[in-house]
């Protein structure tokens, strides 16, 4: 069990590993169709992850509903929207699921008037917890703080249009912020998560991270 | 007393930011909206395309980031249709394909624009990066079909599209991190010019990939949609949305302002320091 277990997929990791990191460099005819060939075998793995996504999913919350946990009764609704959703999806208008998707059918109203205002509206809802956070948290209580309270004060002028108006000054400064500071620390960041990543990924391809196999080593 | 408004309850601010978002809402005052340079550089580009270029627009947001991006997407839209380019939509995200079909479609039938010939939407498919560079390699394997079923083959609207490397520009509509992957497994690889539009929280991570050149253009946030409203001459959502915004931003400056002062006013700084330093700062 060992062999099919660990040893078969550490050894495909490898070779496929080594060799999408090769093709890289390999200007070739074959090399790109290999390459093709690869990504679609990825899509189609791609597409079955969704199936584990909704399978834990479900399972999360037929447990919390099962368990009586607290917010329960919220877990009810995963299951009405996404039955609702699934019925009218393989339903298509009464030309069932292998037919091609019917326009201006139920899934669609469903879409534009429940997922669309109901998404938005979560998102605005943001707005009003920012504006509680900011009030609440945001003290100059060290040098720190200030510096960070001042800039995000200048950004959050110099961004819309009312900075301008304030002060034709107050819009530079913002770009000036975003340009030099945040460029430096955000490409900082970025240079270290992506070295990050290259070592982890040749960790996992020789064998070394085996995390991903399940049950840790 | 000053206890009072240190500890304020939070349901008053909220009452605060709706009647500012109401108020601005209802009033109606013209704010000066003029276009950056990253947004102007993405106009300057389409404005340049020969007519019948191939304009790709990745549509990889869904609803909750519609308030933003959507606005966005008609904007660029009205300019490219108005321009006669071949535009092909698609999305990444699985969310964002009634979005996508719905601001393709409406804006087609304004300017007389045929599906399949003078733009095409292929729709949704997982796998993101690795689409990317099936993509690259060659569009047609990579939807071999588009949205409504149509053979990618033989769509006028694709013609002398085989891959990447022949579309004139990609503007990836982004409310994730999907415009980073556009850019390692696209834009590096099969050399495209390209530009992003995206939520205003994800801006600031977009302005070393502006630094660089390995995007010509950036559209951050309504205030992005915005100044591209006003360089099509096509002011709707995004300007009008200026005003509330910019309203609530003031009004959140006032609040730390005023939060802070009360703090200092009631001694509250002391406390913190003397905690600081009895952490050993």
């Amino acid at each position: 069990m060992t062999f099919l277990r660990r040893t078969i997929p550490l050894a495909i990791c490898f070779v496929l590993g080594i060799t999408i990191a090769f093709q890289y460099y390999v200007p070739n005819q074959h090399s790109s169709a290999f390459l093709e060939l690869m990504t679609r075998w990825d899509k189609i793995i791609a597409g079955f992850a969704v199936f584990i996504g909704a399978y834990s999913l479900f399972h999360l919350h037929f447990s919390r509903i099962k368990f009586k946990a607290a917010g329960w009764g919220y877990s009810i609704f995963v299951f009405i929207g996404a039955g609702i959703m699934l019925f009218f999806g393989f339903y298509n208008e009464g030309e069932g699921l292998l037919a091609d998707k019917q326009e201006g059918s139920m899934f669609d109203w469903l879409y534009i008037y429940v997922q669309v205002p109901a998404g938005a509206t979560i998102f605005s809802i943001l707005a009003f917890f920012m504006a509680s956070a900011a009030y609440r948290t945001f003290r100059a209580r060290t040098v720190e703080s200030a510096l960070l309270l001042v800039a995000a004060i200048i950004v959050m002028l110099g961004r819309v249009p009312l900075g301008a108006l304030i002060s034709p000054y107050l819009p530079l400064a913002a770009d000036w912020i975003m340009s030099v500071p945040n460029l430096a620390a955000k490409r900082g960041i970025l240079l270290g998560v992506s070295l990050g990543a290259i070592a982890t990924s040749i960790k996992i391809i020789f064998g070394i991270e085996r995390q991903y196999l399940g049950g840790g080593d | 007393m000053l206890d009072k408004f240190v500890n304020i309850d939070r349901r008053i601010i909220f009452v605060l930011v709706a009647i500012a978002v109401i108020v601005s809402l209802l009033l109606t005052f013209r704010l000066p909206i003029p276009p950056t340079p990253p947004v102007l550089s993405i106009y300057n580009t389409i404005e340049d395309l020969p007519p019948d270029s191939h304009v790709l627009i990745a549509f990889d947001y869904d609803p909750a980031a519609m308030e933003e991006l959507q606005p966005m997407a008609v904007a660029l839209l009205h300019h490219l249709y108005s321009k006669d380019l071949k535009v092909i939509g698609l999305t990444l995200w699985p969310g964002g394909t009634g979005l996508a079909e719905q601001a393709l479609v409406t804006l087609a039938g304004e300017y007389n624009k045929k599906s399949g010939e003078d733009f095409v939407f292929l729709g949704y498919k997982p796998g993101v990066a690795s689409l990317i560079i099936n993509m690259g390699e060659n569009l047609h394997t990579a939807f071999p079909t588009d949205f409504y079923g149509n053979d990618t083959q033989t769509l006028p609207a694709l013609r002398g599209v085989h891959s990447l490397k022949d579309i004139d520009y990609v503007i990836d509509l982004a409310a994730g991190a999907s415009a980073e992957t556009w850019i390692a497994f696209g834009k590096e690889k099969y050399k495209f010019d390209m530009a992003v539009g995206c939520t205003a929280v994800i801006g600031p991570d977009l302005y070393p990939f502006l630094d660089s050149r390995q995007i010509n253009g950036l559209m951050a946030g309504l205030k992005g949609a915005a100044e591209y409203e006003v360089l099509v001459g096509f002011q709707a959502n995004a300007v009008e949305g200026m005003r509330p915004q910019s309203v609530t931003h003031a009004l959140v400056v006032v609040f730390i302002i005023f939060s802070n002062a009360v703090f200092f006013a009631s001694g509250g700084w002391r406390t913190t320091r003397k905690r600081l330093g009895g952490a050993g700062r």
